[in-house]
């Protein structure tokens, strides 16, 4: 590829294809940090197995009755069954679906309102900041999940989709902070007040001044989100407010523990569901590490200790 | 003392809203939960009862805003209804037990957690990349992403059913009787708590030593720092006196403002250990669709959290003497 640019003049077909080809800066970067790489990895394993279900796990309906009642893994049942007679392979393989979209959904729209307050509390400053500062404020120190809990009690057994909405009403305000303070450390730099000057409309500078400057900001609160909503929404379900006709990693965590699987010790019906939503929250907790690292230079461990 | 005014004021407008919203939730369902609240009640007790109940939730003919004075004046006088399930002991009394059990719990194991992720957060930033900053910093923040119930579940399973350690639930043991006088009990009390605190303290203790540990980051890098490794101060005391105390601050803030996770995230380790706390509460509450229970737990938090919060701001106040000009 180097070489074909060198010898020959490029078409703009073949310059296109080029720089689909060519890895860009910022995954380089994330390659380069190994725990970005280690995180990225896991994701990507959880999101195949989301696109693949059906071929990994063919089944009509992961509900089905497959085996005989808690049946520890076996050749035929590789993780064992549930008390209902269930593979839990084929409910764990089935319910990463739902999990990461509902984790990815949630997550998009929580950063999304996080974008919308905090830039422009932080861009449009005055009265409007102080508004919305306040709300930021007041909605980050209301309790979120006793709120959701009693939100989830009224409703009774609320599906996923008011799940998303739920939790997006309530969890944006973290992102919106972070995203307003460095709004306003941008909105003060050399290069918006020349923009200003200029006299361009504030629109454009704020899409084009101001957010690419907030990218990797945007990237870590967004992943920090997404990590928020898988670990509530499992624990939502968990404790049997989700809808338990929903395979998700959270119902079945539900089912055994409802099926007693502590005191009839049966492991593998809790077991292998916890340990995918700890791989999924070990994974994206990694990414934030390696970006974090990427972005900001001073806090790499292997720089200078002070003695 | 302006500082103060200003943040009783910011909670005081804060209460209000979570009062608002706690109005509005059951009104704002599709359907009518209200009629289907009542209904549930129907037969289980007298018209008086019921008319009491409906009054305390505001539930009168009338507009909304009358309702809302109605709703209004009864929490003023501290009146949150009855129960269902226990009927009739007043919400009040149902919480307030509770919260005591939580308020246990979780301050032990919050301050616990919060002492030592500090300490640790200036020993990873105070000799970076070593063993406490390379080793133990990403296993405790690891756990930070672990989920809360099942490590509840996992050393349940361990330590209480595979080795029988520590008992399975509760909060004490229910064959000694209730007497904080006597031995026996606290000690019952302290050994039935140990667990789940040991799983609060795990998940949460990450979260304060990343946090110090990046605000000692940037405090070491300051000029007064040189100067008093210049003058020849001992390491010690540029650690304690000069660093950390200045990197505190915002962990104090933090601190404060992370107490409702903590508290959700305690919610459900009460949940697993069945400990008799406002999560155990609030779930035996949705379960039995006791919505008055339900109303008040989520108030009753939403005040502990706000008072908590203004305690760290005065505590703010004593260590920053700039925002007590």
């Amino acid at each position: 590829m180097e070489q074909s640019q060198v010898l020959a003049p490029t078409t703009p077909a073949q310059r296109r294809a080029s720089s689909w080809l060519r890895v860009p800066g910022w995954l380089k970067s994330i390659l380069r940090n190994r725990k970005a790489t280690i995180g990225l990895a896991i994701l990507l394993f959880f999101v195949l197995v989301a696109i693949f279900a059906p071929v990994i796990a063919p089944t009509r309906d992961p509900m089905r009755m497959v085996g005989r009642p808690h049946d520890p893994p076996s050749a035929e049942h590789i993780l064992g069954t549930t008390r209902q007679g269930q593979d839990i392979f084929t409910q764990l393989v089935h319910g990463t679906r739902v999990t990461l979209v509902v984790g990815f959904a949630t997550g998009t729209v929580i950063i999304l309102i996080a974008i919308v307050v905090g830039v422009t509390a932080g861009y449009l400053g005055g009265w409007v900041d102080d508004m919305m500062s306040m709300l930021m404020n007041i909605v980050l120190i209301l309790p979120g999940l006793p709120l959701i809990i009693v939100v989830a009690g009224w409703l009774d057994r609320p599906g996923p989709l008011t799940i998303v909405l739920v939790l997006s009403a309530i969890s944006w305000a973290w992102g919106a902070r972070v995203l307003r303070a460095q709004t306003l450390t941008l909105r003060n730099s050399d290069f918006v007040l020349a923009a200003r000057v200029v006299g361009e409309p504030s629109w454009r500078i704020i899409f084009s001044e101001i957010l690419p400057n907030l990218t990797s900001l945007v990237v870590s609160s967004w992943i920090g989100a997404v990590l928020y909503v898988v670990l509530t929404e499992a624990a939502l379900e968990f404790i049997g407010l989700g809808n338990p006709n929903i395979v998700t990693w959270g119902t079945i965590l539900y089912w055994a523990q409802n099926n007693a699987a502590l005191l009839t010790r049966s492991w593998w019906t809790f077991i292998p569901p916890g340990v995918c939503i700890a791989l999924l929250g070990f994974s994206l907790t990694l990414i934030n590490y390696g970006i974090d690292e990427i972005t900001n230079p001073r806090l790499r461990a292997d720089e200078g200790a002070k003695e | 003392m302006r500082f103060i005014l200003r943040r009783i004021a910011f909670y005081a407008v804060a209460l209000f809203i979570a009062i608002s919203i706690n109005f509005l939730i059951p009104r704002l369902m599709t359907g009518d939960p209200v009629q289907l609240m009542f209904a549930r009640f129907q037969g289980r007790m007298t018209v008086e009862a019921l008319d009491s109940l409906k009054e305390t939730f505001g539930f009168v003919q009338g507009p909304l805003l009358e309702q809302y004075i109605t709703y209004l004046r009864n929490l003023s006088q501290g009146n949150l209804g009855l129960s269902v399930a226990h009927f009739p002991e007043p919400v009040t009394d149902v919480l307030r037990i509770g919260l005591a059990w939580t308020l246990r719990l979780i301050g032990l194991a919050t301050i616990i957690s919060f002492a030592y992720g500090t300490l640790l957060g200036i020993m990873a930033a105070w000799r970076r990349g070593k063993f406490v900053d390379s080793v133990i910093l990403p296993i405790t923040s690891l756990l930070g992403a672990f989920p809360y119930f099942f490590l509840a579940m996992l050393v349940l399973y361990a330590f209480a059913l595979g080795l029988g350690w520590f008992p399975l639930g509760h909060a004490a043991n229910i064959n000694i009787r209730q007497d904080w006088g006597s031995t026996e009990y606290v000690l019952s009390v302290i050994h039935h708590m140990m667990l789940p605190a040991f799983t609060i303290i795990a998940t949460s203790i990450g979260g304060w030593m990343l946090g110090m540990r990046n605000n000692m980051i940037g405090v070491l890098a300051e000029d007064y720092i040189t100067m008093a490794q210049a003058k020849g101060l001992s390491n010690r005391r540029i650690m304690f006196s000069y660093a950390a105390r200045n990197a505190i601050l915002p962990s104090i803030t933090g601190f404060a403002m992370s107490l409702g996770f903590v508290l959700g995230g305690a919610l459900l380790t009460e949940i697993v250990f069945s400990y008799p706390g406002m999560g155990y509460i609030l779930l035996n509450a949705v379960n039995t669709r006791d919505y008055p229970v339900m109303q008040g737990t989520f108030l009753f938090i939403t005040i502990a959290v706000l008072a908590a919060n203004l305690l760290a701001d005065i505590g703010y106040v004593f260590l920053d003497p700039r925002v007590r000009a």
